[in-house]
């Protein structure tokens, strides 16, 4: 099922397909190594419901719901 | 995936050709043909949190300068290595890209391509192992020899990981040293291997982005702009990659034409179409692609994804959803006591009596020697007080930027911005914001200090804007003075209603700020969430010292000034005569031409404004002042306020103390962090705010009151 990552319920996991958004936001998905074919983990979210805490290639972010939107998943 | 990446390489001729069997040594600094003699410059890159200050603070010991990068508050650290000093490391700050969005990667860029160090040490989590090489793909792309710092080694032991050392240098073609910065283990070795390559110029090979469609744009375009780039001395491949990426600032500064922009971008349209993928995912997928062998090929990790490592487990607590905050706040608390409660004030108390004991042998002997009286004035209460007020900060300075590095070394600080980021985030701020913010409860000194390290310069300075509206501990024994004499019932409540004003003019400045002088693209709010680590006391102990030295050295001159001139204001009367009645002094008069202004306040005198104005060295010293000005003992002040202001009057001189410019401390501190421009629009919107919210406050409570 393809949905955005800030609709994922913690510990669900799922593959990225496609980045949106723009100017340096975008960028640093993109360097962070967020691009399409990374699986990605939503570990959790913070205490007052954002941001979320991801796991993806062996290190754990911390991302705001409204950024993580612009990540297209397609959810195992 | 076990195929070796370096056989699907293309031949290509921006890749200069390898032997890294060169180590260097001392006798090298000293050959001949090393053209700068003994001197090398190497620059320290890597990640955040990826052991580079360990390093460098291991590297260069307490032999390390600290200031800032040209233009921004951006720390710059550079040290000699001890064992080398002919050697200079220059600290870049912690990044994960070259790309041009931050002050942080702009530094780092500019630093590598216009000074080109003779190397760089680019220092690696061996954990972290993808996206940590990411940046080593872009550094060496600019063609400045380099070593690969391969860090933690300790921990892919602990974890039962594997990395295969030698199969990561064969194919990425850049030494690669195994260390732990921790103990220094395998530095050694790295510092020999840097020696090298810088000696023999050994440029790092590219062997990323070398297949496919991304491949031959990358070529194309670097032909069409290699002598462009050459004459400025970049590499050919740099500026392909970067123009691919469709960055402004490179293509204005090798002045590329309209024609040959032309032809780029319809190289760079064709790649897109083919792949699929818009120019700055091409590249990073590119990039990611070849990580992505390389790591599969040397590094095997024990755990899967989604299975909790152990800092995730810690976080099951630390970041729990309903215990998250009262241990942040616990911590906070427990902060906060340390540095203002029993133990600062413990060795706050202690500096004071040595400032007093040493300041009375002055006095005694400036007495015994029989000098003039205003000179003795100037030295005991203008130069000395100036002093010790000064020294008075260092021990707060000190406990709590213990505490504060201990946080932020074990990787704490990451989290609380974690847990208060949807707080702070509507008034432009981020979670970790919020420290400084309680910390200016204690005393906006090092509140404002402490916003350095935060995310970006537009939370730094907005934090540092904002800080000094929570109600400082100076100004608490004005409070009560004036809450003493006017208020019998109700003074908690009071006292509480001045501290959440101060928090409510904050939360409203900062919503004006962001939406004016601070508006434009929100900066990305995409941190890591480090593993735990235990804090190095060398880390810590070195942090602190910095900031100590660091306050000294900036604020003494500024505080000094200010504190002789209050003094030389309050010493001499408008004819500048020596006066002993302050009455009769320049302040005074400068109080009486003040006055006027705070009429619609409601203490429209001139003692209760030259208190004000005396409160700029300390704000303690406006109690002090209002005894002196109004002759009156401490002891029957209540009587003597109650007579002059009326209860209204006296409640909004209390929001204007807790409103208007902090000490000058403060104001220099503030100066050393955001800029002259910006501290005196900080000074002259404090007093703005100060006035027109007491205003409001007095012509309310009139309305109400009678």
């Amino acid at each position: 099922m393809n949905k955005a990552l800030d609709q994922f319920i913690p510990g669900e996991q799922g593959t990225v397909l496609k980045v949106g958004g723009q100017g340096a936001i975008r960028r640093r998905l993109l360097d962070m190594g967020i691009i399409p074919g990374t699986r990605i983990c939503l570990v959790k979210t913070a205490p007052m419901g954002d941001p979320l805490e991801i796991t993806l290639r062996g290190f754990n972010l911390s991302i705001r719901k409204d950024d993580a939107a612009y990540i297209d998943m397609a959810a195992e | 995936m076990d195929q070796n990446p370096q056989q699907t390489l293309e031949k290509d001729e921006f890749i200069p050709e390898i032997d890294h069997s060169h180590d260097g040594t001392i006798d090298d600094l000293r050959n001949i043909n090393n053209p700068k003699g003994l001197h090398l410059t190497f620059a320290l890159a890597g990640n955040q949190n990826s052991g580079k200050t360990t390093l460098f603070n291991y590297l260069t010991g307490s032999n390390q300068h600290v200031g800032n990068w040209p233009g921004v508050t951006v720390e710059r650290k550079v040290g000699k290595i001890k064992k080398y000093p002919g050697v200079e490391l220059v600290d870049l700050p912690g990044i994960y890209s070259l790309s041009p969005y931050s002050d942080e990667e702009i530094i780092s860029r500019n630093f590598i391509i216009d000074e080109k160090p003779d190397a760089i040490i680019n220092i690696i989590d061996a954990n972290n192992l993808e996206r940590n090489l990411y940046l080593t793909l872009q550094l060496a792309e600019v063609g400045i020899p380099m070593v690969i710092a391969l860090n933690m080694m300790d921990e892919i032991e602990e974890n039962g990981d594997v990395i295969n050392v030698a199969g990561l240098e064969n194919d990425l073609g850049i030494p690669v040293v195994p260390i732990i910065a921790r103990n220094g283990s395998g530095v050694t070795d790295l510092m020999l291997r840097a020696i090298g390559v810088a000696l023999h110029r050994e440029q790092p090979p590219i062997r990323d982005i070398c297949e496919g469609e991304v491949h031959r744009a990358v070529h194309a375009i670097g032909h069409i702009i290699e002598s462009k780039a050459n004459a400025f001395g970049y590499s050919a491949r740099f500026v392909s990659t970067k123009l691919i990426e469709g960055e402004e600032p490179i293509k204005r500064s090798i002045g590329l034409s309209t024609q040959e922009a032309k032809i780029v971008e319809s190289i760079v349209a064709e790649m897109e179409t083919a792949t699929g993928l818009d120019r700055e995912a091409a590249i990073a997928d590119s990039r990611y692609q070849f990580i992505g062998r390389v790591s599969a090929a040397n590094f095997k990790r024990k755990r899967k994804l989604g299975e909790p490592s152990s800092s995730e487990k810690i976080d099951k607590v630390l970041t729990h959803k309903y215990a998250a905050l009262p241990i942040f706040f616990l911590i906070m608390l427990l902060v906060f006591w340390l540095t203002f409660g029993p133990i600062g004030s413990w060795l706050t108390g202690m500096l004071s009596f040595a400032i007093e004991w040493g300041t009375g042998l002055v006095d005694a002997a400036l007495t015994e020697a029989g000098m003039a009286e205003w000179l003795h004035s100037l030295v005991v209460d203008g130069i000395l007080a100036g002093v010790g007020s000064v020294l008075s900060f260092l021990p707060i300075i000190l406990v709590l930027f213990i505490c504060l590095s201990i946080m932020e070394d074990c990787g704490y600080m990451a989290r609380a911005a974690f847990i208060m980021d949807r707080l702070l985030r509507k008034i432009g701020l981020s979670g970790r914001s919020f420290i400084p913010f309680i910390m200016g409860f204690g005393c906006t000194v090092p509140a404002v200090m402490s916003a350095r390290t935060l995310e970006n310069k537009r939370i730094r300075y907005l934090t540092v804007l904002l800080a000094p509206f929570m109600s400082c501990g100076a100004k608490v024994p004005v409070y009560t003075l004036f809450i003493a004499a006017f208020f019998s019932k109700g003074q908690i409540l009071i006292m509480f209603s001045l501290y959440i004003l101060g928090i409510l003019v904050a939360v409203l400045t900062g919503l004006i700020l962001n939406n004016t002088a601070f508006r434009g693209e929100p900066a990305p709010f995409i941190i890591e969430l480090p593993p735990y680590r235990f804090p190095s006391f060398k880390n810590v102990s070195l942090q602190v010292w910095e900031k100590a030295k660091d306050f000294i050295e900036r604020a003494v001159t500024i505080i000094l000034v200010a504190t002789v001139a209050i003094w030389f204001l309050g010493s001499f009367d408008p004819k500048f005569y020596w006066t002993h009645d302050s009455a009769n002094s320049l302040l005074a008069a400068l109080g009486g031409l003040l006055a006027p202004i705070f009429k619609p306040l409601g203490f429209g005198n001139w003692q209760a404004v030259t208190s004000l104005v005396a409160g700029l060295t300390a704000k303690e010293s406006v109690v002090s002042t209002m005894a002196v000005l109004y002759k009156t003992p401490d002891s029957s002040m209540a009587e003597v306020l109650q007579s002059i202001f009326t209860p209204a009057a006296a409640y909004a001189f209390l929001v204007f103390v807790l409103l208007y410019p902090p000490c000058i401390a403060a104001i220099a501190t503030i100066r050393k962090e955001i800029g002259l421009k910006w501290t005196v629009f900080a000074v002259i919107s404090e007093i703005a705010t100060a006035w027109l919210i007491s205003f409001l406050v007095y012509r309310t409570l009139l309305l109400v009151l009678v």
